[in-house]
């Protein structure tokens, strides 16, 4: 449900504020095989959690519905002081916080009683996943909802897109563009970033700290700009022609 | 250096070179830097200053090639994979259009009270700031039996150019289920994956030509780069192709015998085909004539913007630079060259100083569309230069996603090489 909300929210600062680029799109993804998830669960998981028509709590709660529960929240179940907490600090479990959780309890909720040593493999945790899909989250046909829709594009105040970038500066910090995209705008093996628009540039660029694009090069350069260094970067660019 | 000297050698260095032309001749007056070397650091810092101050600076660079080919991608040269031609580079875009003094002659001294170097075509330049960015040099002995007049039987081919193409020559016409050996270097030494990249190169020329040949890597090195993409990726393309003898079975115990193609691994002696000696490493030559360097071979220098520890009128690039966590690569030289031009300019003219940023990423090929990589960004810390994050490509990835990397390098190889030659 919340991701109705905020794609409303967006929608209204689109219309208040001039850029609709700022708007969090939102796209559906497969997730991984739900039936090579149910193998996963047999293996990992169904010792002490239940799941499906007749599931109950047993040494760890039922799953039913998992996805947009809050965490430690089923009324009865003894949780962890830990968990317990992080529910009320907001915890919600979603896709992203689920897959962190599988892949290393303790990392993501100190002190938990899941005494689980996580699932390190990528695949098996989306397959596990989208196995958990099947008994959660209403309607569950309908693939823009959460957990199969996904954001591709970042989540932006218009305060971040209203900064005026300071070209000199950006210039300046082109360098670590320009040793592997052309300042020519030749794009062989590696797109041009020559002439965009400055609300594109900050976008995809954003979108790249946000972890929404998945170039780990693009990743780690975007991780270490913050917004002043964007908006310069882009003002930069965009002055450029081919 | 009186005027009347300097017009004459004016006069010399512009009857030798269409470089020299109007610029310099205007140049009275102005703030003078003299970069050594012409390689992705000392070129990357010229063009930067050159094209930032607009003329406010007088910019000399230094390099005794005419053509200078690029290490990285030598290897895929060797595979196969790349025309010789497009390694090589001149220095005409430096001159015509960024009004750079390109001087191809050899830097042989540095007098830091007076600010001069000294050529081998007998001129004294002076400079208010100089870059020293050489590269590599060997060190003398580090593999017993062999020195640079062996090197045309057992190339280094580690300075590219015609080292490259002898080595590829001897791979290509090695005798049928010959032995390639590699003597592979001690830490620290220019590109890091480099050695093995290399290897990967070997195993695909000789897979196609010669495929019951064998490769011998004698390693001094426990751990290399990349290492569990690069064996990985042996085991795929080349199983049962290469051999590795690390320290722990005399890999770090080697003679070599260049007249008798021999090769000596803790004491047992092993005829090879092909000998590709890599030697331990220290900084190009006119670093350690400048007195800029340590115990250690290497140039210490402050991580904020490259300045030598030893004189504040001094850079240090590259190779040469001991800076702390980036690897010695193109891509880190012409990084840091970013950060010491921005430093060299607030030096010289009160240009604005930006914080030091600097990254890399090193890029490999291991075989056909299979591709791998390496990087990291870099920030200064108190002593050294640190890394605050990295990434490094996984074994297991699907193949599109290598061959990905792979056109990206050749991206990157075009984007560098238009950063570094204009």
């Amino acid at each position: 449900m919340h991701r109705f909300g905020l794609i409303l929210i967006a929608t209204l600062a689109g219309v208040l504020a001039a850029p609709a680029i700022a708007q969090t799109q939102i796209r559906a993804e497969a997730l991984g095989d739900p039936e090579s998830g149910q193998t996963v669960f047999l293996r990992d998981c169904a010792f002490c959690h239940q799941i499906g028509s007749d599931a109950r709590n047993g040494v760890g709660p039922q799953l039913n519905r998992i996805y947009d529960r809050g965490a430690g929240s089923i009324d009865g179940f003894n949780y962890s002081p830990g968990l317990r907490r992080m529910g009320v600090d907001g915890l919600v479990w979603t896709y992203e916080t689920l897959d962190a959780y599988i892949a290393n309890p303790r990392a993501l909720v100190s002190g938990t009683r899941m005494s689980y040593r996580g699932l390190r493999d990528e695949q098996e945790r989306h397959d596990l996943l989208a196995y958990l899909r099947a008994y959660s989250d209403q309607p569950q046909n309908i693939p823009e909802s959460a957990p199969t829709a996904r954001p591709t594009l970042p989540e932006l105040s218009t305060d971040t897109l209203q900064i005026v970038g300071d070209p000199e500066y950006g210039e300046y910090l082109s360098g670590e563009c320009i040793t592997c995209h052309q300042r020519s705008g030749a794009d062989q093996g590696i797109p041009s970033i020559v002439g965009w628009f400055e609300e594109d540039f900050v976008v995809a660029l954003h979108a790249y700290k946000q972890g929404l694009r998945p170039h780990p090069v693009m990743q780690m350069m975007a991780s270490r700009l913050d917004d002043e260094q964007i908006a310069a970067l882009a003002a930069y660019f965009a002055s450029l022609n081919e | 250096m009186s005027l009347i000297n300097r017009r004459s050698f004016l006069a010399t260095a512009a009857a030798a070179s269409a470089a020299l032309s109007a610029p310099m001749v205007l140049a009275q007056g102005r703030p003078k830097v003299i970069v050594i070397g012409g390689g992705a650091g000392g070129a990357t810092a010229a063009r930067y200053i050159a094209k930032d101050s607009d003329g406010a600076i007088d910019v000399t660079l230094i390099e005794p090639t005419r053509q200078y080919y690029t290490c990285f991608f030598s290897n895929l040269y060797l595979g196969g994979f790349w025309e010789y031609e497009n390694l090589g580079h001149s220095y005409g875009t430096l001159a015509s259009e960024y009004g750079i003094n390109v001087v191809h002659d050899w830097a042989v001294g540095v007098d830091r009270d007076a600010k001069t170097v000294s050529l081998a075509g007998g001129h004294t330049l002076p400079y208010d700031r100089l870059i020293i960015a050489p590269g590599i040099d060997f060190v003398d002995g580090s593999v017993p039996g062999w020195d640079i007049s062996a090197q045309a039987r057992m190339p280094h081919a580690y300075k590219a150019g015609s080292q490259t193409q002898l080595l590829k020559h001897q791979v290509e016409s090695m005798r049928e289920g010959g032995t390639f050996a590699m003597v592979a270097p001690p830490n620290p030494y220019r590109c890091p994956p480099g050695p093995y990249e290399r290897v990967s190169m070997v195993a695909h020329v000789l897979k196609e030509r010669n495929p019951t040949a064998k490769i011998l890597i004698l390693d001094p090195k426990a751990n290399f780069s990349k290492q569990a993409l690069f064996e990985d990726g042996w085991s795929r393309h080349y199983d049962g192709m290469i051999e590795r003898i690390g320290p722990d079975f005399g890999g770090g115990n080697v003679e070599v015998r260049p007249e008798a193609m021999e090769v000596v691994i803790d004491g047992e002696v092993q005829a090879v085909d092909v000998c590709n000696v890599i030697p331990a490493q220290k900084a190009g030559r006119i670093a350690h004539l400048a007195g800029v360097t340590d115990e250690g071979g290497w140039a210490p220098v402050t991580p904020t913007d490259m300045r030598s520890r030893v004189d504040d009128s001094i850079f240090v690039l590259g190779d040469s630079s001991n800076q702390g966590a980036m690897p010695k690569s193109g891509f880190s030289a012409n990084s840091q060259a970013k950060v010491a031009a921005n430093n060299v300019r607030a030096d010289l003219t009160g240009s604005r100083v930006f914080p030091a940023r600097y990254s890399n990423t090193c890029w490999s090929l291991i075989g056909t569309d299979d591709g791998i990589k390496v990087g990291a960004s870099y920030e200064p810390g108190t002593d050294q230069i640190e890394s605050v994050s990295s990434f490094i490509s996984a074994v297991g990835e699907d193949a599109g996603l290598r061959q990905r990397t792979y056109e990206e390098s050749i991206g990157w190889y075009e984007g560098i090489t238009a950063d570094i030659f204009g």
